[in-house]
C-alpha cells in the first residue's frame, strides 16, 4: 500500500466532488498534489487513477463545459456519488448484520462487509454480531451461503458485467468435457448447489449448467455489455424446470420387510400386512422418475421387492445383477 | 499500518470514515476503530491523512477539518464528503441476495421487517440493485409439518424437544431428546443444531428427516461444552478413525464424487473415477453400491465388498421366492394423497448428517 497514492486519490475525489464544472486533466494536475512533472508520466498515472476510482464505483463523469472546448473534463456529481438518504427502523437495521454474515467466507463476503460499512457510515446502527433485541429474526437462526465452486467468482462477474463466457463442461454421465460458449443470464443456488442459466451459443438454445461440473477456468469471450437478458426472464424458473422431474406419476406396489424401509413408508399411499408372505408388508407408493426410483428401491437391498410395475422391477433387477457382475 | 490493504481499499475506508463520524456528530476513537475493524493507531493515521488533504487550485485550501482530542472524534468540515459513496453492484447484490434468502427461511414469524428493508435498500441502491435479480437462492423447504416454527418457538422459550428422526444411512427411525441451539440453513437446507442427550454431543438434524417433533415442558440446557458446529468448514469432517472406503465409478456414477466429500479422486480415463472417502459407518455405502449397480463398485475394504455382494444376492433371491405377486385390486394403486418421488429428492443417502445426526 502506498500512502502517497491514497492521498492523491483522496485529493482527486474531493477535488472532483467539489466542482460543478468539468475540470481538464491539466486543471486536476494543478489542484491535486502528488502528480509528476513529466507529461507522459502524469498522463499514465491519471489514467490509472481514473480506472481505480471507477472500479470502486465512483461515478466519474467525462464532458465539456462548452461545446467549443477541445479537451474533455472530469467531475463527480454529488447526487450520483452519494448514497441516498436511508432511514431504517430498529427492526430493519437489526437484520443487516445477519444478512452480511450469510456470506461469511464465501465469494461475496467482502462485498457484504463493504455494503454494511457504507450503511453504518450513513448513520445506521447495524449490529454486526446479531443478538439485537429488535431483531425480527430470533437468535439461533443462522443461514449460510457457500460458494465452494471455483467457477462462481468469474460467472458472477460475467452476469454482473453482462459478458459472454466460455468454459469446458462435463455433462452428467458423459466421459469427455466439452467446450461451451454461454451468454450468462443469472446464477441460482438450488438445493445448496450453484447453477448458471443462459443462452448457449453453440447449441442455439437456453441451457442450464451446474457450476460444480465446470472443469478448469471460466474465460470471458467478449466485452462487457454484450449480453442481453431477455425481458421477463426468470432464472430461478429456468433452473427449476431443468432440475425437476417429469410431472407424470406412476403407482408402484412393493413388498417391504416388516420394520424396514422406513424412508419408503414415510411417503406411502398405503401400507398393510401381506397375508400371503408373513413378515412382509405391502406398500403402495407413487413415483415420477423411474430411473431415480429404481435406484432408491434397489438401495434397500433385501428389504424391498418391487412387484409392480414390471419396468420398475426390471430396472431394480438390473442394478442388483450389476452389483454381482 | 499493520494491516495489508491496498491504496484503494484504504481510500474506501477513508471515504466511509468521514460520514461515519459526521452522522454521529461526535464519536469515540475506540468505538470507531472497532467499527472499522482496525487498531486505534491505524485510525489515528487515517484521521491525520484526512486532515492533511490539501487542494492547491484555484486557491490552496484544506477541505477537511477534524479533531480527535480526548479520545473523541469530530469532523467540522468536509462538505462534499458528508455522505458515503453509493453501494456498488457487488455490495448491493450481496446484501439483497442474503436478505431475500433470509426471508425464505422457515419459521420466521414476522417477515415484514425483511420486506421493508429489502424495498428500502433496492431504492437506495438504484441501478446497482438490478443485477441482484439475476442471482437467486432457493432455500429448500417443505416444512408442511411446521417443524421449523416449533423449533423457533422452542429456541425462544428455551425448551427441550423430542424428535423422531429418520437416519437414511441405516434406514432407521430414532427417538431422541434434544436441547436446541440454532436453526441453521446450510447448503440450501434447514437444520436443527442441538445437544443430543442420547449421543451426549452436538448434532445436526436435517428438518426434512424429522418424522415428528414435540416441544417438551422441560427447560433446554445444553451443557457448557456444547460448541456450535463451525458450518463454514463443511458439515462433514471425517475423522482418522473412520473406515476408508474405495469405489470405482463409471461415467454414469461420477455424481458420487460431487455429492460426497471424497478424500481423493483419481481419473481412470473414459470418464471413470476411483474415489476414496472416510465414514464412521459403512451401512450407507452398502446401500449406495446397490443403487449404483454396475455404475459403481466397492473396491475396499474387503469386508464391505463381501457385504455388498451378499446383500445383492439376498435381494435377488427374494425376487425368486416372493414373486409371483399377490392379487391386488386395481383400485389400490389409483392416485391417492401421498408424496410423489421426484428427482429433486435424489440426495437421500445422508452421509453428511451421519456424523452429526446420531
Amino acid at each position: 500500500m502506498s500512502k502517497r497514492k491514497t492521498e492523491r486519490l483522496l485529493g482527486l475525489v474531493v477535488c472532483l466532488l467539489s466542482t460543478r464544472r468539468y475540470l481538464t486533466a491539466e486543471q486536476v494536475r494543478a489542484a491535486v498534489p502528488g502528480y509528476p512533472e513529466q507529461d507522459d508520466l502524469f498522463k499514465r498515472m491519471f489514467e490509472r487513477d481514473k480506472e481505480d476510482l471507477r472500479e470502486l464505483g465512483v461515478p466519474l463523469e467525462t464532458g465539456v463545459n462548452h461545446p467549443f472546448d477541445d479537451d474533455p473534463g472530469y467531475r463527480i456529481r454529488q447526487q450520483a456519488y452519494q448514497l441516498p438518504e436511508l432511514r431504517l427502523e430498529a427492526d430493519e437495521a437489526a437484520v443487516l448484520g445477519l444478512a452480511a454474515r450469510v456470506w461469511r467466507r464465501a465469494e461475496l463476503a467482502g462485498a457484504a462487509a463493504g455494503a454494511l460499512l457504507k450503511l453504518r457510515a450513513a448513520g445506521i446502527d447495524a449490529d454486526l454480531d446479531g443478538a439485537d433485541e429488535h431483531s425480527p429474526v430470533p437468535p439461533g437462526i443462522e443461514p449460510r451461503l457457500g460458494t465452494p465452486e471455483p467457477a462462481f467468482g468469474p460467472l458472477w462477474e460475467a452476469v454482473r458485467d453482462r459478458r459472454p463466457v466460455t468454459f469446458s463442461y462435463r455433462a452428467a454421465g458423459r466421459s469427455d468435457p466439452q467446450r461451451r460458449e454461454l451468454e450468462p443470464w443469472g446464477v441460482v443456488n438450488r438445493h445448496g448447489r450453484w447453477y448458471v442459466a443462459g443462452w448457449d451459443r453453440g447449441r442455439n438454445a437456453i441451457r442450464v449448467f451446474r457450476l460444480g461440473r465446470i472443469a478448469g477456468p471460466v474465460k470471458f469471450c467478449g466485452p462487457a455489455g454484450r449480453v442481453t437478458v431477455p425481458e421477463g426472464t426468470d432464472v430461478r424458473e429456468l433452473v427449476r424446470d431443468w432440475d425437476s422431474a417429469p410431472a407424470q406419476e406412476h403407482p408402484a406396489l412393493l413388498r417391504v420387510r416388516a420394520g424396514a424401509g422406513v424412508g419408503l413408508r414415510r411417503h406411502a399411499v398405503s401400507v398393510r400386512a401381506d397375508e400371503s408372505a408373513p413378515g412382509w408388508d405391502l406398500v403402495t407408493t407413487r413415483f415420477a422418475d423411474l430411473g431415480w426410483f429404481a435406484d432408491y428401491a434397489a438401495s434397500f437391498g433385501p428389504d424391498v421387492v418391487v412387484l409392480d410395475p414390471p419396468d420398475l422391477r426390471e430396472a431394480v433387477l438390473r442394478r442388483l445383477k450389476g452389483v454381482l457382475a | 499500518m499493520t494491516a495489508l490493504v491496498t491504496s484503494t481499499e484504504r481510500l474506501q475506508r477513508l471515504l466511509a470514515l468521514v460520514p461515519y463520524v459526521m452522522s454521529r456528530k461526535v464519536v469515540g476513537l475506540a468505538e470507531t476503530a472497532e467499527a472499522f475493524g482496525i487498531s486505534e493507531r491505524d485510525l489515528v493515521d487515517d484521521l491525520n491523512l484526512l486532515w492533511c488533504v490539501e487542494l492547491r487550485a484555484p486557491d490552496p485550501y484544506c477541505p477537511i477539518d477534524l479533531s480527535y482530542e480526548g479520545g473523541e472524534i469530530a469532523v467540522s468540515q468536509a462538505e462534499s464528503m458528508r455522505r458515503p459513496l453509493r453501494l456498488a453492484v457487488d455490495e448491493a447484490s450481496a446484501l439483497l441476495v442474503a436478505l431475500r434468502m433470509l426471508a425464505e427461511v422457515p419459521g420466521l414469524e414476522d417477515r415484514s421487517a425483511l420486506s421493508r428493508l429489502i424495498a428500502k435498500l433496492e431504492a437506495a441502491a438504484g441501478e446497482a440493485a438490478a443485477v441482484s435479480a439475476q442471482v437467486a437462492v432457493q432455500v429448500d423447504i417443505h416444512d408442511d409439518e411446521g417443524h421449523a416454527g416449533q423449533i423457533r418457538a422452542a429456541l425462544s422459550a428455551k425448551r427441550r424437544v423430542h424428535l423422531r428422526y429418520y437416519v437414511p444411512g441405516r434406514d432407521e427411525a430414532t427417538e431422541r431428546d434434544v436441547d436446541p441451539m440454532r436453526l441453521l440453513v446450510v447448503e440450501g437446507r434447514p437444520y436443527l443444531e442441538g445437544w443430543c442427550l442420547r449421543a451426549e454431543g452436538v448434532r445436526l438434524f436435517r428438518l426434512d428427516r424429522v418424522l415428528s417433533l414435540d416441544v417438551l415442558d422441560v427447560p433446554s440446557a445444553p451443557p457448557a461444552e456444547a460448541e456450535p458446529v463451525d458450518v463454514d468448514q463443511g458439515l462433514f469432517r471425517p475423522s482418522p478413525d473412520d473406515v476408508l472406503v474405495e469405489l470405482e465409478l463409471s461415467a454414469a456414477g461420477r455424481w458420487v464424487a460431487e455429492y460426497y466429500p471424497c478424500e481423493s479422486v483419481t481419473d481412470l480415463g473414459d470418464g471413470r473415477l476411483r474415489v476414496a472417502l472416510r465414514t464412521p459407518d459403512t451401512g450407507w455405502v452398502r446401500r449406495l453400491a446397490m443403487r449404483l449397480g454396475e455404475d459403481g463398485r466397492v473396491i475396499s475394504p474387503p469386508s464391505l465388498v463381501a457385504e455388498v455382494r451378499e446383500a445383492a444376492a439376498a435381494a435377488l433371491a427374494n425376487y425368486v421366492a416372493l414373486l409371483p405377486r399377490p392379487r391386488v385390486r386395481p383400485a389400490e394403486t389409483a392416485a391417492q394423497p401421498g408424496r410423489v418421488y421426484t428427482r429433486a429428492e435424489k440426495n437421500v443417502s445422508g452421509v453428511k448428517e451421519d456424523r452429526h445426526g446420531w
